[in-house]
């Protein structure tokens, strides 16, 4: 009897299956790499969150993007490379005109995407990670690391040091580690420290810890022998609040250490208590709390039960996501603009991308005001801004404290360009010609 | 009825030693050779269900071909020669790595000598061939402690090869040419000048690879060599006694499955992931083909590929059924529930039956064979 139903179950599942195609309809289809589970699920959460809640309110508010309907699929990543690859191999094709654009929220995930997305001409949103060189759009036509580079992030985080000392003069001889999750992910920022501290005469040391950094005695001891100035952290998920907790066990000030802006959300510091207070991180530009935008989403979403946020409502990472979501919806809509109003293809929205202009009025409009700093997309920069703020916890909330800085383009153009070289000779391939587009 | 040999009659030895001695089997496989060398390329081509779309290709088909072979690769070492290995997720990294660095250029400069090694990038084929051999090198090195130790310890000390790897392709920048990240990008799959692009392409690349490298598995496991290896892992003192050398046929076994194994890190590394750091090849790369070699069968090739089949094709499977199905529940509750009837199906099928799928299969056959006249 049982064998019967498992028979019945298995040939059901097999023509719904096969029945599934979608009518092509009027729908623009945005795929999201997700990880709700896993040793970074905390943090990937909120960020999901967000990406899905602004979404649902274009739908709910203003019925999607001048009148093209929003549609999304999650996928579930665990963070793992070749989990995130079936995922994009899964959802590249869904939808009338395919994906619009990945953003997996994941380092290694977004270096293995780098190979494919120009084959399957899909744009990749990586807002705040992912290959720093990528910003030379000649070379890297389909990445967008919109806002910031992790080497954006590193030298704004000496830049605070330098003004917290009082002067970049005062860097000379000072001792500054770096302790960095062991990937490609904590890795990025090295050359730009490496970079940093030759030029301001500071002893820069890199400690990795392993993956997914619940273990870090030792790396905290040798920091407690060392007593380096300053500290940064490039940690992600639970690595976060290992790394803050070692450090009060050590002593080491926690106001002597910047985590950059993966490490300063909500879950990186509450699981450690009131050891985290003082210690400070990067903003990707946005603070946490309420703006415009959420009076929105509590109007359109929260009260009327369709927002999957639950306490993670307006918390830095669940900002992040729904800034996320709208630099992707306003490439759509910027391509729109030339396209026409109809669902459009990961081709026709990377046009989009590359003439995004937003605005300062731009971005009132949209209910950012606040959050983010006018940005401009060309076919070279595809970055768009390299601007942030830092960030404090008082042990109840993220305080800002201080003004934006810039990171310093002297040193990093010179990098961008080098690496972006150097992939393009290994990978053969030929710059195109930004003059030459329209 | 369908599936019987009465009436063929073998007339020589060579027919009778055959790989495979009955005629429908000798039929299905050239069927299923020709489904998978003609008719799926055909199918993608013309993109007809279920290929059509990139996806079961690329994110199925491919990794499946890949991992089949690692598993085949190991199933020569643990099934035939019973030497436990934890490091075969070493192995893979070993030969995706010195495939990168061959097909890149090799420059080594060897300061104490006062000279340098430096080699010109290789074309890619030779380059893969040539990753397998460092990895068949670093093979038999871990395997010589497999002489003295054995059984639990032996896999002990395989898993030191894991984690000693893994240090290495994270800390010595050399292997990854010095990219800031760690990270490092497969350059173009070129082959006599011909690019592989297109899914179909390279699927046929790794289908090329994982025929020649099955058949010649069967062959070696069925010759003087894998008898050998056999009779060590039956019980290697009564093997000793009968004139086999131990120090030759556990080498010879290292040296092979760490060759297949490198070669399968290879393709992973190049065809299917494109850019990928240590973590690929981390120790639950090891742990999910070892459970694939359990799964499917120790001591059997086309257990093999049953058991990567069960092991990568089952959860992805598992994780879109209740998409499929229209039944509206997260995916966190999906990927959770799918970590809970995976596990619960591989205890359910090692007490069912212990030794495999492959041993499933046997059992199938001698039944269908008597069919309809069982006795």
């Amino acid at each position: 009897m049982i064998r019967k139903l498992l028979v019945l179950a298995a040939v059901a599942a097999g023509t719904t299956a096969i029945a599934g195609p979608a009518l092509a309809q009027n729908e623009q289809f945005i795929p999201l790499l997700v990880y709700r589970t896993g040793p970074y699920a905390p943090n990937g959460i909120p960020f999901a969150d967000g990406v899905s809640d602004y979404l649902n309110l274009l739908n709910e508010r203003d019925g999607g993007i001048n009148g093209v309907k929003l549609t999304s699929e999650e996928c579930e990543t665990g963070y793992a490379t070749d989990k995130g690859v079936e995922c994009y191999e899964r959802l590249k094709g869904n939808g009338p005109t395919g994906a619009s654009y990945f953003s997996p929220l994941s380092t290694g995930i977004t270096f293995a995407l780098t190979e494919k997305a120009p084959g399957d001409k899909i744009p990749l949103l990586t807002l705040g990670y992912g290959r720093s060189e990528s910003r030379d759009g000649t070379v890297f036509p389909w990445n967008f690391i919109a806002v910031g580079s992790y080497w954006t992030a590193a030298d704004i985080a000496i830049q605070q040091i330098a003004k917290e000392m009082g002067g970049f003069d005062k860097l000379k001889g000072k001792k500054v580690s770096l302790v960095y999750h062991d990937s490609p992910y904590g890795k990025e920022p090295i050359p730009a420290l490496e970079a940093r501290a030759k030029k301001d005469g500071f002893e820069f040391k890199a400690i990795a810890v392993t993956h997914p950094g619940v273990e870090q005695k030792s790396q905290w001891l040798a920091i407690r022998q060392d007593r380096p100035d300053y500290v940064l952290l490039w940690g992600w998920g639970v690595m976060n609040s290992t790394a803050i907790k070692e450090a009060a066990a050590v002593g080491y000030p926690r106001d002597k250490m910047i985590g950059v802006w993966w490490s300063g959300a909500e879950p990186d510091v509450t699981p450690a208590g009131d050891q985290s207070i003082g210690y400070k991180a990067l903003m990707l530009q946005h603070p946490p709390g309420k703006f415009k935008v959420h009076e929105d989403l509590e109007k359109y979403l929260v009260s009327k039960g369709k927002s999957i946020a639950k306490d993670d409502f307006a918390q830095v990472l669940y900002n992040r996501g729904l800034i996320n979501s709208m630099l992707g919806t306003e490439a759509i809509r910027t391509a729109q603009t030339k396209f026409g109003n109809k669902p459009l293809t990961g081709e026709q929205i990377r046009w989009g991308f590359e003439n995004l202009n937003l605005t300062a009025d731009r971005i009132k409009e949209l209910g950012f005001e606040g959050m983010l700093k006018p940005m401009k997309f060309t076919c070279q920069d595809h970055q768009g801004a390299d601007q942030a703020r830092i960030q404090q916890w008082d042990g109840k909330a993220w305080k800002t404290i201080s003004e934006y800085f810039t990171a310093d383009e002297s040193i990093l153009a010179p990098m961008v360009k080098e690496q972006a070289a150097k992939y393009a000779a290994e990978k053969k391939i030929t710059p195109r010609d930004c003059s030459k587009e329209s | 009825m369908l599936y019987r040999e009465a009436g063929q009659f073998k007339s020589t030895y060579a027919a009778d030693m055959a790989i495979f001695p009955i005629r429908q089997d000798r039929m299905a496989l050239w069927l299923l050779l020709a489904v998978a060398f003609l008719g799926v390329p055909l199918l993608a081509h013309f993109r007809i269900w279920p290929l059509g779309s990139d996806y079961f290709l690329r994110a199925i088909l491919i990794p499946f071909l890949i991992l089949s072979l690692a598993t085949v690769g190991l199933n020569i070492l643990m099934g035939y020669c019973g030497q436990i290995s934890l490091g075969s997720g070493a192995f893979m990294a070993i030969g995706a790595y010195s495939t990168y660095k061959f097909a890149t250029g090799v420059h080594l400069p060897l300061a104490w000598f006062g000279t340098a090694i430096s080699i010109d990038p290789l074309p890619v084929l030779p380059s893969i061939l040539l990753g397998g051999v460092m990895s068949a090198v670093v093979g038999i090195l871990f395997g010589i402690p497999s002489l003295r130790i054995k059984g639990l310890y032996l896999a002990v000390a395989t898993l030191a090869a894991q984690f000693f790897f893994d240090w290495v392709f994270i800390r010595v920048k050399w292997f990854t040419n010095y990219t800031p990240s760690g990270s490092v990008a497969a350059p173009e799959i070129t082959i006599f000048g011909y690019v592989f692009h297109t899914p179909i392409e390279r699927y046929l690349l790794c289908l090329a690879f994982v025929a020649v490298f099955a058949v010649i598995s069967k062959n070696l496991v069925r010759g003087n060599l894998g008898r050998q290896w056999m009779a060590i892992r039956d019980m290697d003192i009564a093997a000793e006694l009968m004139g086999i050398r131990p120090l030759y046929a556990k080498l010879t076994a290292f040296a092979i499955s760490s060759f297949i194994v490198g070669i399968a890190g290879a393709l992973f590394a190049f065809v299917y992931l494109g850019a990928w750091e240590p973590l690929a090849f981390n120790i639950d790369r090891s742990f999910q083909l070892l459970f694939m070699v359990i799964i499917g069968g120790l001591g059997s090739i086309l257990g093999s590929f049953l058991g990567a089949a069960f092991i990568l094709i089952l959860p992805i499977l598992l994780d879109q059924g209740p998409h499929a199905l229209g039944i509206p529940v997260t995916v966190e509750t999906v990927s959770l529930m799918v970590l809970v009837v995976t596990g619960a199906l591989i205890c359910y099928l090692l007490v069912v039956e212990p030794l495999g799928f492959a041993r499933l299969w046997s059992v199938a056959k001698e039944k269908l064979r008597l069919w309809p006249y069982p006795y």
